[in-house]
Order: C-alpha cells, then structure tokens, then sequence
C-alpha cells in the first residue's frame, strides 16, 4: 500500500508510509488487549496447569474448572460462588434501568418541550447531582434507607440507583427531544392535543433510540456499580456481583485463575451489550457531544 | 466507570422556539400537568442531592464519632484534626498525582489513537471497539486484573505479571515492584486507570475530528502547509473545546476514584495508594467517624464543584446564546 493511497484525504499519510500508522495500531491494539487476553486464558487454563509464573503461556488444554468454581463456589474451601450475585445484579439492574429510563423521559420531555420560567437553572440543578462524589450523601443515604425500611435490600439499591440516575437519563433524553421539530408539537396543539397526547402519539413512539441510549448506559453504569452495592447491601446473599466478586478477589483462600474466572463472569453482560449495541454505548458516552 | 457525558453542547438547540404556550392562564391543564410529570424527580433530587449534601455538611461540624450520633457542634475542629492527619496529606498528594498522571496519559493515548483513526484506517471499527472496550467493564474487575498483572512475583519464584512480560522481551531492566512500592503506589493505578479510561478520550476526539470540514484542512494544504502543520495549526486548536471537556469529566472523576483503588491496591503500604473516597469510606463505614468521613465528603465535593460548576454555567451559556 502507498502511491495511490497517497493522494487520499487526510493526513500524516504523506510523510509516513501508511504501514507505520498500521503498525502503531496493531501495537496499540495488542496492549489493550493484553489485560483480556491473561483474563481469559487464565480462565480457560485447567488446575494443574495453573502457574502465576507461566501466566502468559496458552493453555495446553481446554477447562472450564475455574469457572465453575467461581460460579457454584466451594463448600469445601469455604467461599461463596457468584451465581446468586449474578442474578441479584440482574434483578437489580433491570428494573432500575427500566423505571430511570421512564422517569428521565418524563422529564427530558418536560424539559425540552415545555420549559417554564426558570427550567434551565432546573435543568443544571439537576445535572449536578451526576458530578457529586457520592460519598456527600452515604451517610444521610445509609440512615435514611434504614428508616423506609430499604436499608440492605434489592429494593432499596434499585431505589437509590433509579434517584442518582435522573440526572444523566434526564440530560440523555432532553438533548434527544431537543432534536424534535417544534413545529410537530405546535401543529399537534392546534389539532387539540395535550400534553399526555402529545407525548402519547408523537414523542413516545420516536422516543426508542433515546431509550435504547439511556437503558444500555444505565444498565452498565448499574451492573458496574460498587460504591453503592457495597454501601447499602451488607449480607452476601444480597450483594450484587461487583461486591462479590471484590470479596471474592480479597480473599486469601481463593486461587488467582478463580479470582479471575469471576472477573469474566462479572464484565460478561456489560461486554456482550458493548459487543452487540456498541454503536447506542458510545452515543450515551458522548451524551451531550453528540446531537440526536 | 460510573460516570458519564459530557454535557459540553448540552443543548445547542432551539431555546426560543420552546416558549411557553398559551399565555393566557399561567396554570392551564397542560403546565399543571408538566409540572407534576417531572415533580418526582425533583422533589428527589431536591431531598437525594441536596438535602443530603447539606446534613452531611452539618454533620461534619458536630462531634459524631460513634455509632451512637451526637450532634454537639465542634466548629471546624473535624478539618482541622484531617489536615493534620498524616494519612489525609497523603491521600491529598496521591490525588494530585493520580490526577495529573492520568489526565496527561489519557489526552495523549486518546489523541494519538483518534488521529491514527482518522487517517482513513481499513478496519476502522474494529480498532476504534478494541480501545473502547475497557469502558464497557466494572472498575472492580480492572482491578482484579491489574492486580495480578502489575503482581511483581517473588525473589525465590521470579517473575509474573507484567514483569515476567517484560523479562519476556528483553525489557527485564524496566520491571519493579509496582503497587507494592510505596515510591509507586498509586501510579500503578493510575496505568490501569488510563487502560479503562483513554478509550473515552478517544471517542470525544475522534467526534471532534470528523466535526472538521475537510475543507479547512484542504484549505492549508494549499497555502502549501504540510501535514504536520496542518494538524499543528489548524486541527488542534479546533480541538480545544474537547480537551477542555476531558480535562473536566476526567479530572473530576480522578478525584472521586475509589472501586478501583479498592479492588486493586486498597491503602497501599504506608497509605501510598490510598485516595480521599476510600479514607471516607474506611472511617465512616468501617471506623463510624462519621463526622470525620463527612468532613472528606465535603472536601471532596468543593474539589469537584470547583470544576464541575464553572463548567456547567459555562455550557448553559453556551446553549443560550446558540
């Protein structure tokens, strides 16, 4: 590759040969993916072939023994495995990306459509609330939860994860309604449609990109979670898998290609969605940056 | 990876045309309704953000170092008493490190990658998800990986990790005991910060980029820059608003780390991975000095609001003048 490609548009392109910038990028890409590559050869590695010192050497043969131990755990060695956290994080992140997907189009449509005097300082109000360290509200958080009676449920982490995500699901959807012609919700007035009709039958049903945005970003930023997992949920039969699996990793007793079995276990949905919807993770990525 | 967007162009779009309608009653069905629709949320923000940032503000004022509250005001003592604990100054000093280390790698890995891309790359896609994919994962499983990556081995048994990787390629000078060095400490986090994070760089530039008339860029090439000085001159400063943009969203997440400082290192020998979120959550939860832990708190939110406000009227000007 070169004489022709060195017409072509953009860049560097003239004084490099182009396979210098390939280079660079395979290089770079090899280094990304380093960290996978160990995650994932550890775990595919059966027991007896297990040696920190060799960590970077191709399994000789293919086991799944390190998974099974992270997900079923062992009664013998005494630790817990990640399948019920598994699935708490699941009951956990469904519903609470379900109901602040809701709420934020509620709101990004209020927002956006039917501003009122002083709605933008709302607006910015509100924003703040996704830039706050979360560590200025646990402790008013841990004793208010106690009081509702939420304290250590996975109720109460689906409440606290639907409150603390209005604000992005609130910016996400307000900047995509934003793109809806005025005119539309004008002409639909005219016709006699209110508020809720105008919601009904023209914002909703254009609203699905906006949903899928919001909903891949909450339930990554939910089945991520830590701080809160940690914080509002003490019994291990409740603890979402984040928090299990750091306690999984903090553990003397259990192997390291154990440890890192569960680490795959725990990125596995959010890496999936990425793997399928990558192109809706990035817009809510750049929410904001990007318009529509 | 919890947080989020950069709410830069917020808006950008049309501010006049969403006047209120109807004028003639201010409380017509509709604004009643409207105003209800969006009641919940912030009524929630309003007691969830804000109600709760001023108790633990009021808390950090008050004697309440045990699990049983007292509420006796102690005036500024609580400060006082972190500013003179070792481990707070410690804390302050790794996350002005962490801070400056990982805002300096991540815009430099994320705009060398992004103009790499940008140069008409077969298989563009397939680099640009390979880069971004850390995003998509736990900050607690990047530090379970990079635990055992950045594992300096042992005397006896030799090398592993990233270090036995270097033996490997005949780098072996370049291997050292990372995060169990206190002289490395939290710089160690800081590689498997900028491992999850620069793809995101990436992305806010590589958007930048493409917003870019080619035009422009032709434009130069014909008053006869070359390449290098067309990016020099005109490419970059274009970029300025953008890096301004990460400079704020990763500069504020710096300072609030804390899963992946948990999962990867905790405190560290001698505190030299420990950051403020962590010490807040240490003497709160597990110490319950909770008006101590309040007082980082709120230490921690005036370092965030410092960046964070400006930036946020910033863009709401933005959008009103657009």
């Amino acid at each position: 590759m070169s004489a022709q490609l060195q017409t072509q548009r953009p860049a560097l392109v003239r004084q490099w040969p182009r396979l210098v910038i390939y280079l660079f990028l395979v290089l770079l890409a090899v280094l990304y993916l380093m960290p996978i590559y160990v995650l994932l050869i550890t775990g595919m590695k059966s027991f007896a072939e297990v040696n920190l010192y060799k960590m970077w050497d191709l399994p000789a043969t293919f086991s799944l023994d390190s998974f099974a131990k992270a997900w079923f755990g062992s009664e013998a060695e005494g630790f817990r495995g990640l399948s019920g956290n598994f699935f708490n994080s699941v009951q956990l992140a469904v519903p609470a990306t379900l109901l602040s997907a809701l709420l934020g189009s509620m709101n990004g449509y209020v927002l956006s459509k039917w501003r009122f005097r002083g709605s933008n300082t709302l607006f910015m109000l509100i924003l703040f609330g996704m830039f706050i360290p979360y560590q200025s509200i646990l402790i008013p958080l841990v004793q208010v939860l106690k009081q509702i009676g939420l304290y250590g449920s996975i109720p109460g982490l689906i409440f606290v994860h639907v409150v603390y995500g209005i604000p992005i699901t609130t910016l996400i959807f307000r900047n995509y309604y934003a793109t809806v012609p005025t005119e539309m919700i004008e002409a639909a007035k005219i016709d006699g449609a209110n508020i809720l009709g105008i919601y009904r039958h023209i914002m909703f049903p254009i609203s699905m990109p906006g949903f899928v945005v919001v909903m891949i970003w909450q339930f990554t930023s939910i089945w991520n979670d830590f701080l809160f997992g940690v914080i509002v949920t003490s019994r291990p039969e409740v603890q979402p898998i984040t928090v299990a699996l750091n306690n999984l990793a903090g553990s003397y007793i259990v192997e390291w290609n154990v440890q890192m079995a569960g680490a795959l276990l725990a990125a596995l949905p959010t890496m999936v969605i990425y793997m399928l919807l990558g192109q809706f993770f990035m817009r809510g990525l750049l929410a904001g940056s990007l318009k529509g | 990876m919890a947080d989020p967007s950069t709410p830069l162009s917020v808006p950008r779009v049309q501010t006049a045309s969403a006047a209120p309608i109807r004028p003639t009653r201010w409380l017509t069905f509709d604004r009643t309704v409207s105003l209800l629709l969006i009641a919940p949320s912030v009524l929630a923000i309003a007691i969830f953000v804000y109600g709760f940032i001023a108790f633990t503000g009021f808390a950090s004022f008050t004697r309440w170092n045990s699990l049983v509250p007292d509420f006796t005001l102690v005036g500024f003592s609580n400060y006082q008493k972190l500013f003179d604990t070792t481990r707070f100054q410690i804390d302050l000093r790794n996350t002005v490190t962490f801070t400056i280390l990982f805002l300096i790698l991540c815009l430099f890995l994320g705009l060398v990658l992004a103009v790499l891309l940008d140069q008409r790359i077969r298989g563009e896609a397939i680099f640009r998800n390979i880069f971004l994919f850390p995003l998509a994962v736990s900050y607690i499983v990047t530090g379970v990986v990079w635990r055992w990556l950045l594992n300096p081995g042992s005397a006896q048994l030799g090398a592993t990790g990233v270090n036995l990787l270097f033996d490997k390629i005949g780098l072996g000078f370049l291997k050292n005991g990372w995060y169990t060095d206190p002289s490395i400490g939290i710089k160690a986090v800081v590689l498997a910060a900028t491992w999850q994070m620069s793809g995101y760089v990436m992305a806010m530039y590589l958007a930048g980029l493409r917003g870019i008339p080619e035009d422009l860029r032709e434009a130069a090439r014909v008053d006869g820059a070359n390449e290098f000085q067309v990016y020099r001159h005109i490419v970059l400063p274009l970029l300025q608003p953008i890096t301004l943009g990460a400079v704020i969203i990763l500069g504020h997440m710096s300072l609030k780390i804390f899963d992946l400082v948990v999962s990867m290192t905790g405190s560290g020998p001698g505190f030299s991975s420990d950051v403020p979120a962590f010490y807040m959550f240490d003497t709160t939860f597990r110490g319950n000095n909770f008006a101590q832990g309040a007082g980082i708190a709120v230490i921690l939110l005036v370092m965030v609001a410092v960046l964070i406000v400006p930036y946020l009227i910033y863009s709401m000007r933005t959008e009103a003048e657009t």
